[in-house]
């Protein structure tokens, strides 16, 4: 064999060698565009029967009775929107007070360390804040807050009701609480990553004409950096929405509405998680599934919302959140 | 003047309450470790790491086959994800850069990233469960895969991002293919980043529960078969913490206190790695 030859043979190797590891680095690449098509049309499938038999009274019925064998979801889309957004209103404050302070209030030997906690906390996996939950922050709300909350913000006219009831210790509330304690390294993380993005010029600018450092935030930095932020937040708030572990252990399990930020309930992904398995008739299991359906619409829209603020920004966000 | 002593008292009193609020922020999240810590270390003792997890009622039991069912799983679900995680992102920063299949590719890959984990529990019952007819080991792996796949995907395109282009041309120049260019060039220069995301997505995998309880549920005895449910410390520690017994109660706190350590060794692990890479490389 010629010189020649074995170069055109060894050509031809590397040429299909080539295609090979393009072909197969494509086809991961649609393989993650099938998963999700996958995720739809399996979860679609599933919830199919439950659909089909109760139509439009899915989403607008709150019976969730496995003995009639009648199912709404009303009582569950009802506890996920109220914790979640309980949870943003007690995060939003904190975090954004963290992202201030790191970004412009904190001394450099404290930056650092408090920034690492954060991160390192946002990776705490949710099943932790759950037992903390249960096991700490319940009995507390139970003997001592919430018979406050109940005597005192009960009594206010007009959001009352909001506040009255027998302490249970498990609640909207209390979910509502370990959901913000969650999301807050999150989202003040996010935050201050938008933060740091804000040219340094822009800011001096602002303190050359004599603003005050309050003023060159709320001013400078927060307006620059708006779409990246309010990205930031409905991440966190795709969080919240579709979050299982740590709201499973204190929202109650019970699927009814109630008016007390007090009283128990549930949401649409712990109930998945806690009836799943003792789901008896193939109904029941495709009720489930429908829940599924509607977090996924849910979270789908606010996540997608969310990447496409943080795009248009030209920043994906962290790479471990 | 007097508008001036306004503006700088509304300066202090907002800056206060930003510290104010981070000291809030630290303190609950101090409490949860220290919880954590003070009841993780009262329920550890050897039986944690030698004995099974045990029946209702007995008093001894460890978390043995849940230690040995988180492991195996986790590995599994890297093992599977990591191929298609590192070749989807290859695909996404290579060969695909600027086409549309990969803006949109990516706009899913971003989607899955923050997709609620319980939805991908569903969806491998749906895919593997029901089909196999019974819950079993290998069906939570890939659960955790799906879940592993997106966060290998963008560490890796955002790592191989980060290698010069004069370096890829360099290599083009001397006439190599682009796979030549990528698995001899791109990927050493990119392989610290991208252990990192596969350490991340470790983490991030290693603590999950919401996926397994549909899918590899518990297993109370000792199993190595994949086909069969397996025991995993996320579902042990949520069923032992809601449970009346104490001693069941203790080793979820103990459980609790070993999948935190492991996943804050591993970030650790991760962010040291990821600042030799220089400044502004982990976040882009």
């Amino acid at each position: 064999m010629s010189s020649a030859e074995a170069f055109a043979r060894h050509l031809a190797g590397q040429r299909l060698r080539e295609r090979i590891f393009r072909a197969s680095t494509l086809a991961a690449a649609i393989l993650l565009l099938l998963l999700l098509g996958g995720v739809v049309v399996s979860l679609l499938h599933g919830a199919w029967p439950a659909f089909d038999r109760f139509r439009l009274a899915f989403i607008t019925q709150d019976v969730w009775n496995p003995v009639t064998n009648r199912y709404g979801a009303l009582s569950a889309i009802y506890g996920t929107v109220v914790t979640s957004v309980l949870a943003m209103i007690l995060a939003l404050p904190v975090s954004f007070g963290i992202a201030v302070f790191l970004t412009e209030l904190a001394p450099p030997w404290l930056k650092r360390p408090v920034g690492v906690a954060i991160e390192l906390l946002a990776a705490i996996p949710s099943i932790i804040f759950g037992i903390w939950g249960l096991f700490v922050l319940a009995p507390v709300l139970q003997e001592s807050v919430e018979p406050w909350i109940d005597g005192h913000l009960g009594k206010l006219p007009l959001v009352g009701a909001l506040f009255q009831g027998a302490p249970y210790g498990i609640g909207f509330l209390t979910a509502g609480i370990v959901l913000a304690i969650m999301i807050i390294p999150f989202i003040s993380a996010v935050i201050r990553d938008v933060f740091d993005t804000v040219p340094d010029v822009l800011k001096e600018s602002g303190y050359g004409l004599g603003a005050t450092t309050w003023e060159v935030i709320w001013k400078v930095v927060v307006p620059y950096s708006r779409s990246g932020m309010i990205g930031g937040i409905m991440l966190g708030l795709g969080r919240a929405l579709g979050e299982t572990m740590a709201v499973t252990f204190v929202i109650g399990n019970a699927h009814q509405i109630s008016a007390s930020l007090l009283a128990p309930g549930t949401t649409i992904s712990a109930a998945i998680a806690n009836e799943f398995t003792e789901a008896t008739t193939p109904l029941y299991t495709s009720s489930l599934i429908a829940l599924g359906v509607l977090l996924f619409v849910i979270t789908f829209a606010v996540i997608a919302a969310a990447r496409l603020m943080l795009l248009r920004l030209g920043r994906r966000g962290l790479a471990s959140v | 003047m007097k508008r001036r002593a306004v503006r700088k008292s509304v300066n202090v009193l907002a800056l206060g309450l930003s510290a104010l609020m981070t000291a809030i922020g630290l303190i609950f999240l101090g409490a949860i470790l220290w919880t954590l810590v003070k009841d993780g270390v009262a329920g550890m003792s050897a039986a944690v790491f030698t004995q099974n997890t045990p029946p209702p009622g007995t008093a001894s039991g460890g978390l043995l086959n849940a230690i040995y069912g988180s492991a195996i799983m986790t590995v599994l679900g890297i093992l599977i994800g990591a191929p298609i995680g590192i070749l989807a992102g290859t695909y996404l920063a290579e060969y695909g850069r600027k086409s549309a299949l990969s803006s949109v590719i990516r706009f899913i890959n971003d989607v899955l990233l923050s997709a609620p984990s319980i939805i991908i529990g569903l969806f491998v019952y749906e895919l593997v469960v029901v089909p196999m007819g019974n819950f079993s080991a290998i069906s939570g792996a890939i659960a955790l895969a799906i879940i592993a796949m997106p966060v290998i995907v963008r560490t890796t395109e955002d790592m191989l991002n980060l290698v010069p282009q004069g370096m890829k041309d360099a290599s083009t120049a001397m006439g190599a293919y682009p796979w030549r260019t990528i698995t001899s060039i791109a990927y050493p220069a990119a392989r610290s980043g991208m252990v990192t995301g596969l350490l991340l997505a470790v983490a991030r995998i290693s603590g999950e529960t919401a996926p397994l309880l549909f899918t590899a549920l518990n297993n109370q005895f000792w199993s190595t078969s994949l086909k069969a449910p397996m025991a995993n410390l996320p579902v042990v520690i949520f069923q032992f913490a809601l449970s009346p017994y104490a001693n069941w109660q203790q080793l979820a706190w103990a459980g609790a206190l070993l999948i935190t350590f492991a996943i804050l060794v591993l970030s650790i692990i991760a962010r040291v790695a990821v600042s030799r890479l220089g400044p502004g490389a982990a976040r882009k």
